[in-house]
Formats: structure tokens, sequence, C-alpha cells
């Protein structure tokens, strides 16, 4: 008969099984070939792998754009819900129930765009999700018009005199929310990126994870990150808001790595302990004011 | 003989102050000893200053509408006097503030008091004008003092000074009466002092809700809706709830979403523009199927409209809003008791057939209060979503296609079968398949749900029938208007018209057996609503072939019984004719 702990051990070593191929839905990406957003999905099951959550305790939430098809390639929960709005759904997820581990996966677009207002609030607030913020500056669902972070002067079917105005730049936005763990990828490193998202996950509270993720189609940019992007400098404090924020505004180089860190109250852990004691709601209790 | 069911209606500038709370002191005090209350409140859209009114029928009998003008008119200054003297009946009552207000002496029983002069220079104290009015209309009109002494003890209980100051001004008040010739015939008689509670439609809505299991809340600040915020904010973490005040309607929805998607009840609470901004997000409540509960508090529109102000302007979207073909139920409460039921009824619904469930309220319905009778909580069916019993995760199909289109819904964290839940059209597992035949497939399911709940709510429940039967006419209201229409009915009934009424709490589907039933024994339908278009008309027409009379008010005001009943005498006058 098992002891307690063997029983334990047992159930661990179950739930060490699972595997990248544990989290694969089965579904086939509806990806173009050579998009980014492939190396930003193996690099989402290696870290949920690593990491060995249990299928039933992730939620993957999305809005609406290429990037946003990500829920119906993963074996986890999933919510696939209008344009702009994988925050606030992801919001009311985790204050019914702290514990699940919630992804936001989305595109510029999604974020930056038509989601833009719930983004820095999500962050204020410091929800315990992981934002994944799959960038590749062009609508491709709707087949290449410009978006928020597009380059001055790009030329797309929505922009042929070319794109007048300032590119959003998500990371500094991120820090200026409020977010409290801050990071770069790029689709093109899996590795490192697989690093990051793991951390992300880890860390309790609003984790950002902005990924240059170029589309192959419509605006390919693989030529243009292979040469500006840079690793963070070495033995970089993530604890400086003000040095995170001045090279997440340079324009020279395109950083990866985790900018800034902070360690702050999570919404919703707090929002359970406004009360030390709960109650059972009794009706005729609750009517005496009335009275 | 004494009358002893009347209105008396309190005008002032809020930037006075007391307009509103004197009003609701006097009606506190009177409820706590047995008598029946109904208020109307209407308050300026000024943040500051402006005119405000308040109004409350009382009698010792039951009470269904906030009644007829007012018999007894208090106004604070000229502004109140000229907006008002209209509304005062005949053999009514003008008590005034003699300093400040010039009246016409056209007929009307006038007392003038200097409140003001007596308060600064008999009591130094100008901020107890409203207490001071307070004494002097029980005095008046036959309310025992002590009721009112006891709220003011209470309300200044940890500020010695100001209590005896509000005590000694309520005295002094109560005591000048005595030097007044009374000239009237109102008088309160006495009350039952049975217990009863005195609520809004909008503590209603909420007390239903947390009745009803609502662990989750999310609102954005509207008004007539914010105090269902506001008190959700309060209560819910008491009972292990979270209220989440969200950046704008959209997310307030979307969280709401969330919350049930991942398996707690939920609720938000907007009015008009806010449900505008929903409206997206209900047709991805119904595309996945995700129970919600969504409360409009209707205010006149479109646009900004008259926030204050009441109208039933947002039935068309509530039954036919947003893009593609999608179920949804509509119910409207019938008055502040028949919030909470319908309410609990509304959680249940949402949950059973999961889909969205909007609660059509007004603004009189929110901001009013009435004295209730104890809350019924009996008779309502246990109405769980269903779960997925026992299938394997690779075997679970979300959106399984069945008989009567309801499907297992699995919990996040607590249930092994995982699923997507989609925006876009799926198969049954939830997958996206934009197919010609899965369309047909899941829409046609998405909707067997909603003729499930079609007969579920054809019955006297949802659809209640007063008066006679057969009848020469029958009038169908839905909303707040049930008070004004019973009371009408029963007047036409004492001169004897045969009138009957039958009045929908579910709008959307509609109970069509019971409303066919009544349309039959009527000789002639009239639909009274406070919109242009004749909304519930207009739908009735669409569903199920028929074109009632029409009754359209706009002002931004309720029925008052005497408007319908004149309207009855009209139309069967006419056919009599």
């Amino acid at each position: 008969m098992p002891t307690r702990d063997g029983a334990q051990a047992a159930a661990t070593a179950e739930i060490e099984t699972l595997t990248i191929k544990d989290y694969k839905s089965g579904d086939k990406p509806v990806w173009c070939p050579g998009c980014g957003d492939f190396g930003v999905l193996s690099a989402t099951y290696k870290a949920l792998a690593q990491l060995q959550l249990p299928k039933k305790d992730v939620v993957v939430v999305s809005g609406i754009g290429c990037s946003s098809r990500t829920p119906y390639f993963m074996s986890t929960y999933g919510f696939h819900g209008v344009h702009g709005r994988s925050l606030p759904i992801a919001t009311g997820i985790k204050l019914t129930n702290p514990d699940l581990t919630v992804l936001v996966m989305g595109g510029d677009g999604d974020l930056m765009a038509i989601g833009a207002g719930h983004f820095p609030h999500a962050a204020a607030r410091n929800i315990d999700v992981t934002c994944v913020m799959m960038d590749n500056q062009t609508y491709g669902l709707t087949k290449a018009q410009a978006s928020p972070t597009s380059f001055i002067g790009h030329k797309s079917k929505s922009t042929p005199y070319g794109v007048i105005t300032k590119p959003m730049r998500p990371v500094m936005f991120a820090l200026t929310s409020g977010a409290t763990f801050v990071a770069r990828g790029y689709s093109a490193k899996p590795n490192d990126l697989t690093q990051l998202l793991q951390q992300g996950i880890e860390h309790k509270g609003f984790s950002f994870i902005h990924v240059q993720s170029p589309c192959a189609e419509f605006f390919n940019t693989y030529d243009y990150y292979d040469e500006h992007i840079t690793n963070l400098p070495e033995g970089w404090n993530t604890q400086n808001l003000e040095k995170a924020m001045a090279l997440a505004t340079t324009e020279e180089k395109v950083h990866l790595g985790v900018f800034y860190e902070e360690d702050r109250p999570v919404f919703e852990r707090t929002a359970h302990e406004f009360e030390a004691q709960i109650n059972e709601f009794v009706l005729d209790d609750y009517l005496k004011r009335f009275a | 003989m004494p009358r002893d069911d009347f209105v008396i209606r309190i005008g002032g500038d809020t930037a006075i102050g007391g307009v509103i709370s004197t009003g609701e002191n006097f009606t506190v005090a009177a409820a706590r000893l047995g008598f029946r209350t109904f208020t109307f409140r209407t308050y300026p859209a000024e943040i500051k200053g402006g005119h405000a009114w308040f109004q409350v029928r009382i009698s010792n009998r039951p009470v269904y509408s906030l009644g007829d003008g007012c018999d007894i008119l208090i106004t604070f200054d000229q502004e109140a006097y000229e907006l008002h003297k209209a509304d005062l009946n005949e053999g009514g009552v003008l008590i005034y503030d003699s300093n400040l207000v010039a009246p016409e002496h056209d007929g009307f029983i006038e007392y003038g008091i200097p409140f003001q002069k007596i308060a600064r220079e008999e009591l130094d104290f100008v901020r107890g004008t409203n207490v001071l009015i307070l004494g002097v209309m029980a005095g008046l009109f036959g309310l025992p003092p002590a009721s009112l002494e006891e709220m003011v003890r209470n309300r200044y209980k940890r500020r010695a000074e100001l209590m005896e100051k509000n005590l000694e001004a309520l005295r002094h008040g109560f005591e000048y009466t005595k030097g007044i010739q009374k000239q009237d015939k109102f008088w309160l008689g006495t009350a039952d002092h049975i217990a009863r509670l005195i609520m809004s439609g909008n503590d209603a809505i909420t007390a239903g809700a947390l009745h009803s299991g609502c662990r989750y809340f999310a609102g954005y600040p509207i008004t007539p809706a914010s105090d269902i915020l506001e008190t959700m904010a309060v209560q819910l973490p008491r009972f292990g709830g979270v209220c989440l005040q969200a950046e704008d309607e959209m997310a307030a929805l979307a969280s709401v979403i969330g919350a049930s998607y991942a398996g707690t009840r939920a609720m938000t609470a907007t009015s008009g523009p806010g449900f505008s901004l929903m409206t997206e997000l209900m047709g991805l409540a119904s595309m996945g199927e995700i129970p919600v509960v969504i409360v409009n508090a209707q205010r006149s529109g479109p646009s900004t409209g008259m926030p204050t102000k009441l109208e039933q302007g947002d039935l068309f979207h509530a039954i036919y809003g947003g893009h593609g073909d999608f179920p949804r139920i509509v119910l409207a409460p019938a008055s502040v008791q028949n919030c909470f039921r319908v309410t609990v009824l509304a959680f249940g619904l949402a949950e059973k057939y999961q889909m969205p469930v909007i609660i059509l309220s007004d603004q009189s319905l929110s901001h009013r209060t009435e004295t209730i009778e104890q809350v019924n909580v009996e008779g309502f069916p246990v109405m769980e979503r269903l779960r997925p019993d026992g299938a394997t995760p690779e075997d679970y199909l979300r959106y399984q296609l069945n008989d009567n289109g309801i499907s297992p819904m699995a919990i996040p964290g607590v249930d092994p079968q995982t699923y997507v839940s989609p925006g876009l059209e799926h198969d049954e597992r939830g997958h996206p398949r934009l197919s010609a035949g899965i369309h047909e497939a899941m829409t046609k399911k998405r909707f067997r749900k909603l003729e499930l709940v079609r007969d579920h709510i054809d019955t006297e429940e949802f659809a209640p029938r007063y008066g006679d039967e057969p009848a020469e006419l029958g009038i169908i209201g839905w909303g707040a208007t049930q008070g004004s229409i019973r009371e009408a009915v029963d007047r036409a009934r004492e001169k004897g018209y045969k009138v009957a009424a039958m009045h929908p709490r579910c709008l959307n589907p509609l109970p069509e057996k019971r409303l066919r039933e009544f349309i039959e024994s009527c000789e002639r339908i009239l639909v009274p609503e406070c919109n242009y278009q004749g909304q519930f008309a207009h739908h009735m027409a669409a569903e199920l072939g028929v074109q009632p009379m029409r009754m359209n008010k706009i002002g931004g005001l309720p029925f008052t019984p005497g408007e319908i009943f004149a309207k009855i005498e009209e139309v069967l006058a006419h056919a009599y004719a």
C-alpha cells in the first residue's frame, strides 16, 4: 500500500510526463509559411512543458488577428474573444479564480489599437496574467493594412502615401502603465523566448512580453531585426525603471531580454482579502438594512 | 371625511440642500409605522445646484403607483412653485417659504411659513430648515413626531450637539403647526405597524443577484445604474465575491463573460449608452453560450439624452440589437418587489439556457422606493448550468448537437475537459469550422434553447393577468408601468367598464400562448409605453401578428394612473358612440 508521500510522488511523476506534444490541440496552425507566430507558439508549448502546468489549470485568452488564433492550437483551456477585449476577459477569469495560469496572446492591432484602452488598466491593476504581444507591425488577417507599430513611411494598402503616425512603443507603454514584468523577445530566437515566457508565467503580476514576430507575407522584417536586435547589456539591473524607459525608447537598437521587474501586490489576491471573514449570504439578514 | 391616501411633492434647488432628504426622512418614518409609500424622484443633471424634486405617495392601504399629480406641494423657492403649481390637484395644499415664494393665490389652500427666517432667527440654525419643515409636515398631516425624532437621533448619534439642534428644529416645526388653522382634509390616520421593507428597484436587483449566488460584478459608473455598482463594491467582498470598476462598459461585460466562463455567476449593470457599447460582447456571450446577466436601467435617449429621466426606449436594442442572428432573453421587472424575483429568474435562465439575459429596468424603477412585503423566495425552480458529467476529455463536446440545444459546459481549473470558447463559428468541440452546414446546424442549436425558454416562460409568473375576463378593453404593458395600469383598471372597473391587463415579464421570447389567450378574451388591445416608436407594440405585431392601439408618452416622466384611465374612457366612449 503506498504511503501518502508515495502517492504524492506518484502523482508528481504522472504530471512530469507532460511533454510539448501534450499541449498541442492537434489543429494545424493556419498561419502562412515563415510566420513569426510559429516560433512563439512552439516557445509557449515548451515553457508550459518546462513548468509542468496541468492543462486544466491553464487558460489562453486572445482577441482577433492572426496571432489571436493561438488558443485553438493549444490543448489547454482557451478563450477566443472579440477584437480588443482579451485583457478584460482574462481579468474576469483571474478575479474569479486567481489560481489559474492565464496567458493573453494577441497582436499589435488587438492590444495597441482596438484594445489599447484596456492595456494600461490591466497593467496598473497588476492582474497576474502573462500578456504576449506578437508584433508584426501589420494587419495580417485583413491583409496588409498599417498597424499602430508600423514604421513611419511604411507604405501599405491603407497608407499608400506612407505611415505618418509615430509608431507606438509597446515596451514603453507597459513601463509607464505599471506593468511589473516587461520583456522583449524575437520569434526567430525561440530558446530565449521560451526562457522569457517561463519567467513571465512565474512572475506574480502583470507580465508583458513584446515579441517581434515578423509577417513573412505582408511585411517581412526578418532582415531588419536580424540586424537591429541586441541583448540588453550584460548585468542589466531589472529594478531601474528610468534606465528601462531609456532603452525602451531608443531607436538605434531593438533590445531583447527582461527590461524591468517589480514586486507589487496582485489585484485579484488583494480584492479577495478585503474582508478577513467570508460569510454565507443569508437573505433575511441582508434585508434587515431595508427595514 | 379625511383623505388618507395622498401625494406630497417637495421641490427646490439642490444648492440649498435637503429637498431629497426631507422627503426621504418623511417616507422612512411613515413606512416604519406601517404606512405604504411609493416615491418618485428626479435629480438635476447638473453636478451642484439645479432644481430637484421628490414625491411620495402615502396611504394605509397598498399603493401601486406614484398617483396623480400632487395633493400637497412644498416649495423651497419660487422656481419650485412655478414648475409644479400646475400639477397641484384641486383642493390641494401649498406650503411655501413666505419670504422666498410669492404665490398667485389661485384657489389652493395655502400655508405660508417663513422657514428660513425661523431657522435663522429663532433657532440660529439655518441648516436645520429642512428638519423644521419635517416637523411642520408631521404636525399638519398626522405623522407622530416620535418616529421622526428616532430618525434624527440615529442619524446624529455620534454628534450630540447636532442631534440636539436638529431635534429642537423638529420639535419647533411640530409646535408651530399648533398655531395654524388647518383648512385641508389630508390626515394620515393609523397604519398597521407591520414591518415592511423600503427598497428601490436597484436595491432589489442587487439583493436578488446576491441571493442568486452572483459573486462577480463589473460595471462602469452611469446614471441611473451606478448604485448597483456601489452596493456590489461594499457587499461582494463580504460573501467571497469581487466587484470591479471597469475602465469602460466593454471591459465590464468582457470581464463578466470571463468570470462566468471560469464558473462564477456574474452580472453587469448599465444604462443605454453603456448598453450600446456592450452590444458586440452580448453577441460573443450568445455565440460562446456563456451565461451572463446584464441590467440595463433605461434612461431617455438617444445619445446622452436625459440621463436622469425615464424612457422605455431600449427594447428594440435589447431584443434585436447586435450583428448576426443570436438568441438572448429579455426580462422586464414590473415593480420594486418584482425586481427581486425577476433578477433571481434571470440568473436561473442564464445558467440553464447558457445565454445572455437582459434585465430592462428604467430610471423610475431604479431610484424610486416602495414599501414592499417581505421578499418572497418561494417557488424558484433550481436552474444550474449543465456540466460535462463523466465525458472523457477526448470525447467531450462543449457544443454537442443534441435535441434541446443545451450542451455541457466545463469549468477551467475544475474539469479536465478543456475546450476553447469561440467567437468564430465552430464545430461541436468549439474549433473553427466555417462551412454552411456547420453554421446552419449551430445556429439552429442556439435557437433551440430559445424555444425551450419560450415554453418555460409561458406561465402566470412571467405573464400575470389582472381584471375582467372577457373584457371590452385589454391593456398590455411592460416594465415599470404596471402599477399605474393596475390602478387605472381598478378605477375603470369601479365605473362599470370591463377592463383587463396583462403585464409580461419576459419580452423575448414572448409568452405567446398566454398573450394570445388574453388578446382573444378582449375586444380591443391597448399598449401604453414610454417611448415614441411604440417598440413593444411593434414587437407584438411582428411576433403575434396583432395590431394593438398604441399610447405613447415621451416626456421623461412615468404614466400616471389618471392618464391611463382617461385613455380607457376615451377608447371605450369612442367604442360606444
